[in-house]
């Protein structure tokens, strides 16, 4: 058991690092910005004399590694700042918009999560099958086709007739049916993308497992093949589904920018792509390092999840 | 009707691509035909749509009928003799746009595939060999990047940098070059810990000769098969990017933003924008099934010889 | 032993997929296997021994199918059963006891679990029962504390101990049959005895048939009534143990007998001054002490063998050595001079002195290069040898490993057999005109007529360029074939040194005595005189 702690503590300690890391790279990625920020926020038009008050508003003046230690503690305890675009307070924008992001994310993951095990184990045990060779070219296209291109055929086809909103209005009064029916379309989408994906990670586990010289000495035992999964096959697998489910949700972070798009979901990912072309870089940033985040703490919890289900660690005294 | 049309054409193509096929085994060399022999139907259509593609960008002024830019007409016509796609929101012929996108569009994700590849496999291949803190420092650092999901780094790099299309190869060429390290780098793990690795090193052979002749031979295989996965990737992200309006720019016939722009035709029913996300899916298709060839290939031998 | 007739093979052919072909891997074998006999089956990698064992459980790996032929067991046809009646034959009347028991027993579960898994599923008994049948047959198969090892995961155990237990997994059923599939190769020659003993003292005591699958005939004259020896898929010959070991009929046969025959010519003792020196060496990986004070001497002419068990830290003389892994105390000397302690500092002249050849001719050619590249490089980077004379060079060193030029100097190393790539290791080693070649277990990975072979051309090529060898091996019948001089080495401390005749006559260190005395020999009452001798000594 120690040795399990010790371990468990050292991912968590490396996961605090590179949450760190994350937040220097996100915070200095400014740094490379040619000239200044006040500068390019003010365009070729600007005095030296406005630059220079810009500067001291948004606190330029003070050295790099001061603003950065400001930046972090203050993200810390929930302040961003102010949107340089429209000097509301960033916590105010994402606030709303966060809960919207996480309500799709799951939902999708809700659907796709038990949908890919299934498909890819039965592609796996059925290999070489028609069935998985449909599952396989299926997935094959659909991993092939930009998110939009789903998203739409979706709208052409389930919102053209009628059945399902191709905007989402949610508001913060809607019901919690409400919004599983509004938010349908986009998580499908998302389904349909990370599912694919999903399935063909389970089923190259599933087959790599099947392949190891004690399932052929289960087989030999005369086990049916019923057990050989259950009792074989199945304690071993979950450290690298654990793994292939966090991937993909992880995945579902870069995949709800562009749906939100699409269904003009109020979600962060939208509140991203305006502030990106509108360069309010402090909303950027403060997106970035919320998805980030989010992103290294799904591989952190997978990470100390399969060292759980290892006996080789469990065991040790 | 248009589902119809749609599985037509699905069979016809594999029809066609059949044919090739068997047109590709009569001519080929001898040592080729082994290779084409166990193509399956899938590989084959994805080499004829490839083929294709590359086609029609090298000769897209001779095939479109309309210049990329101009305006030719009145907006949002519908398919005519003229304009065999009808046009866009301010005019511009479609079907032209559609056949520019082809060189714009491709040729910017390879381009960038192909500047992600050349640093980072050269790095990865140059960590794995020699180790120590090199590799160690290296490694940490992409990890460190890594750990931003590729799409939001991409995002935060094009606020700072400007969306152009230079700015765009460099951002995502960057961004793509961590996840090629990684790869390369695993791959030459496996080659470096080879015995005449180890036998060339002690002949004291340099660094570059031990890239060049000893270790990337033997990568090429699948940092080849990788390509393609990393293309379609690169490719769905610029699609993507441009979708939301960050990537290639206007006036640029782009087939992510010429969705994005005449999006408002399809709540009408009208699947026009939905061809050139067709065409990016169809192309994406295309490499998958040749990857997944090539990787099937590379499996097979590998059981084979153990 | 002659009683009624258990398992009956007639004309077996069984196919293995290659691409879009399929390939006989067997080729009509017969075998018959009566109550309590134990059959031992010889042959080299890709003979088919494995896959006949499989067979006789009814089993075919993937991509494999048995295409003609009938496999009768006890009067059941295993051919025409259903998966349903072959699955109740399979653990409970078939056992089988695979080569590699640690990636054999699955790790999630402890030993007993697994052990019990057969009996209590196939309903032979309860899982109370099993636990308590677990303890007898473990301390049959004299595994130390029989009462708990049970409760331990397989990685908590060793090679050794896992070999037996999968034994006794094998025995839970009390099985009419076990196929044992090389189950001691992986294993070094002093913990091979102690499972050979087990194995064949439960087989005895349950009064089991079994099928014994090997390369080493010294181990099945041990183990088996009767011995079948297949080549490349059919049976060469088939015949009572001892009957066999005294006259080998077939011409293959025969030629599995010589093997052991090849003896270096006894040199005269060394007169002139080591060439190579190894000087107080000790060394580590990282923190862990691997060599403690290793000295010894190589002399021009001479060869050199490293004899140890692994873990001995032989390997990693050859690493110091060659300056792959400098050493933390002492020094090599050549010629009587001090070489840099890494590689990368010492001059290109140094480092050509001493070459290398390797264990896995696979992994040591590079499967891109021609035999032209490979064998020409280090030529041309040491003797700056270009064009013409290169291509001569290259020719002549083909011709010194006995290949032809003509037809070889072009191919890919995959072109090869096995042999054939150990002496293109050999050629490249030679084409740098070292005066010191590292040897490191250069004919474990072989068949024995080809090991054979490459002996030979080495022992040649040593009395015509009066090169040292310095040989890394495992195996003790090697070292009586080449060795003028060998250093036994256990736990990376030397044991014992000097001249073949010296450590090979007794007395011995008791190392050396125990890992003499270890090496099965082809008498087939070696391991009961020697079971009867180390017991009458305790």
């Amino acid at each position: 058991m120690a040795a399990l702690i010790r371990m468990i503590a050292q991912r968590l300690a490396l996961g605090v690092l590179t949450l760190f890391i994350v937040s220097v790279v996100i915070f200095f990625a400014t740094e490379l910005l040619p000239g200044d920020l006040a500068s390019t926020l003010l365009g070729q038009a600007a005095t030296p004399e406005t630059v220079a008050a810009l500067r001291r508003q948004l606190g330029l003046d003070l050295p790099a590694p001061v603003r950065y230690w400001n930046w972090l503690t203050s993200a810390l305890q929930g302040d961003f700042g102010v949107s340089l675009a429209n000097r509301r307070p960033i916590a105010e924008l994402i606030a709303a918009r966060l809960g919207n992001t996480i309500f799709l994310a799951l939902y999708a993951a809700a659907l796709a999560v038990p949908l890919a095990l299934i498909l890819g184990i039965l592609a796996a045990l059925w290999r070489n099958s028609v069935f998985d060779r449909a599952a396989n070219a299926g997935a094959l296209t659909a991993i092939s086709f930009p998110e939009f291109f789903v998203a739409y055929i979706l709208v052409l086809w389930l919102a053209q007739s009628g059945y399902f909103p191709s905007m989402v209005r949610i508001s913060p009064v809607s019901t919690f049916g409400e919004k599983l029916y509004m938010a349908f379309l986009p998580a499908l989408t998302l389904t349909l993308v990370v599912t694919a994906h999903m399935m063909r990670m389970t089923r190259a586990a599933i087959i790599n497992l099947m392949a190891q010289p004690y399932i052929e000495m289960a087989r030999l035992k005369g086990m049916s093949p019923l057990r050989i999964v259950l009792r074989h096959a199945l304690p071993n697998a979950l450290a690298p589904i654990i793994n292939v489910i966090a991937i993909n949700l992880a995945y579902l972070i870069t995949g709800v920018v562009v749906v939100e798009v699409v269904f003009v979901y109020p979600g962060l990912g939208q509140l991203m792509v305006d502030s990106v072309s509108k360069r309010d870089i402090a909303v950027v940033q403060a997106i970035a390092l919320i998805f980030a985040s989010a992103y290294v703490l799904l591989n952190l919890t997978a990470d100390v999840l399969s060292t759980l289900t290892n006996p080789r660690l469990m065991s040790k005294g | 009707m248009g589902w119809l049309f749609l599985a037509f054409g699905i069979v016809a193509a594999f029809g066609l691509a059949a044919l090739l096929r068997r047109a590709a085994m009569q001519l080929a060399p001898t040592e080729w035909r082994s290779a084409l022999a166990d193509m399956p139907l899938t590989a084959a259509f994805g080499l004829m749509v490839i083929a294709i593609y590359i086609f029609v960008a090298s000769a897209a002024p001779l095939l479109a009928p309309f210049p990329e830019r101009e305006v030719v007409g009145s907006q949002f016509q519908p398919w005519s003799l003229q304009h065999w796609l009808g046009t866009d929101r301010l005019g511009r012929d479609m079907a032209s746009r559609l056949i520019y996108g082809a060189r714009n569009t491709v040729g910017i994700a390879f381009a960038t595939t192909a500047l992600a590849f050349i640093v980072g496999s050269l790095l990865g291949l140059w960590a794995a060999l020699r180790g120590g803190w090199l590799d160690q420092t290296l490694s940490r650092f992409v990890d460190a990047l890594m750990a931003i999901p590729s799409l939001i780094f991409s995002l935060l790099l094009l606020t700072i940098f400007g969306t152009s299309v230079l700015t765009l190869i460099l951002v995502i060429a960057a961004v793509d070059a961590t996840r090629v390290y990684r790869i390369a780098r695993s791959v030459a793990q496996g080659i470096v810990v080879m015995d005449y690795i180890e036998a060339a090193r002690l002949r004291g052979e340099g660094s570059w000769y031990l890239i060049r002749r000893e270790i990337l031979p033997n990568a090429l295989a699948p940092l080849v098969a990788e390509f393609g996965l990393r293309f379609c990737f690169v490719f769905l992200t610029i699609s993507s990017l441009s979708f939301l309006g960050l990537g290639i720019q206007p006036p640029l016939a782009d087939w992510g933003s010429m969705v994005r722009e005449n999006a408002t035709l399809i709540t009408f029913g009208d699947i026009t924008p939905l061809l050139p996300a067709g065409a990016i899916a169809l192309l994406t298709v295309a490499v998958n099934f040749v990857v997944d060839w090539q990787l099937y290939r590379a499996s097979g031998l590998k059981e084979q010889a153990g | 032993m002659t009683g009624e007739v258990l398992l009956e093979i007639r004309n077996l052919v069984i196919e293995g997929r290659a691409g879009e072909e399929w390939l006989r891997i067997l080729r009509g074998v017969n075998l018959t296997l009566h109550r309590g006999e134990v059959v031992g089956l010889i042959g080299e990698s890709g003979a088919g021994k494995s896959t006949l064992g499989l067979a006789a459980m009814g089993f075919a790996r993937d991509g494999c199918r048995i295409s003609a032929g009938s496999i009768r067991f006890d009067g059941i046809d295993l051919r025409m059963a259903s998966e349903r009646v072959k699955r109740g034959l399979r653990g409970k009347r078939i056992a089988y006891v695979a080569q590699s028991a640690a990636a054999s027993f699955n790790p999630s579960h402890k030993l007993i679990d697994q052990y019990a898994e057969a009996p209590v599923t196939h309903g032979v008994m309860s899982r109370a029962q099993a636990e308590k049948d677990a303890v007898a047959i473990y301390t049959r198969l004299r595994l130390p504390n029989p009462e708990e090892i049970g409760f331990r995961y397989p990685h908590q155990v060793s090679g050794g101990q896992l070999q037996r237990a999968m034994t006794a997994m094998a025995m839970a059923c009390r099985p009419d049959l076990i196929i044992f599939d090389e189950p001691t190769t992986a294993l070094d020659v002093t913990t091979q005895i102690e499972v050979l003993a087990a194995i064949r003292d439960a087989v005895r005591a349950f009064d089991t048939a079994a099928i014994y699958i090997t390369h080493d005939l010294a181990v099945v004259a041990q183990m088996a009534d009767r011995i079948t020896i297949l080549l490349r898929g059919e049976e060469v010959e088939e015949n009572d143990t001892r009957a066999m070991l005294a006259a080998p009929r077939a011409a293959y046969t025969k030629t599995l007998w010589a093997v052991r025959r090849f003896q270096r010519a006894d040199q005269p003792p060394p007169r002139e001054a080591p060439l190579l020196s190894v000087r107080n060496v000790s060394a580590a990986y990282g923190k862990k002490p691997v060599l403690h004070d290793v000295s010894f001497d190589l002399y021009p002419g001479r060869t050199l063998a490293v004899v140890g068990e692994s873990g001995s830290g032989k390997s990693t003389v050859a690493r110091v050595i060659t300056g792959l892994l400098p050493p933390s105390e002492g020094e090599i000397t050549l010629e009587g001079a001090s070489l840099p302690p890494d590689y990368r500092a010492r001059t290109r002249d140094q480092l050509r002195q001493c070459q290398m050849i390797y264990q896995m001719a696979d992994t040591a050619l590079n499967p891109k290069l021609t035999l032209r590249q490979i064998i020409g490089r280090p030529a041309a980077m040491y003797l700056g040898l270009r064009g013409r004379a290169l291509e001569a060079r290259t020719r002549a060193l083909l011709e010194m490993i006995e290949l032809d030029p003509g037809s070889f100097i072009d191919r890919l190393p995959s072109e090869l057999s096995g042999g054939q790539k150990q002496r293109i290791g050999i050629a490249r080693a030679l084409a740098a005109e070292p005066k010191v070649i590292i040897c490191d277990e250069v004919t474990s990975a072989l068949d024995q007529i080809v090991q054979e072979g490459i002996l030979r051309l080495l022992d040649k090529l040593q009395s015509e360029l009066g090169l040292a060898y310095m040989f890394i091996t495992h195996d003790l019948a090697t070292v009586r074939a080449i060795a003028d001089d060998v250093v036994v080495m256990q736990h990376g401390r030397v044991v014992e040194q000097g001249t073949k005749a010296e450590v090979f006559a007794p007395p011995h260190e008791p190392y050396t005595e125990l890992l003499l005395s270890s090496v099965p020999r082809m008498d087939p009452d070696w391991l009961t005189n020697l079971l009867a001798e180390r017991a009458a000594t305790d």
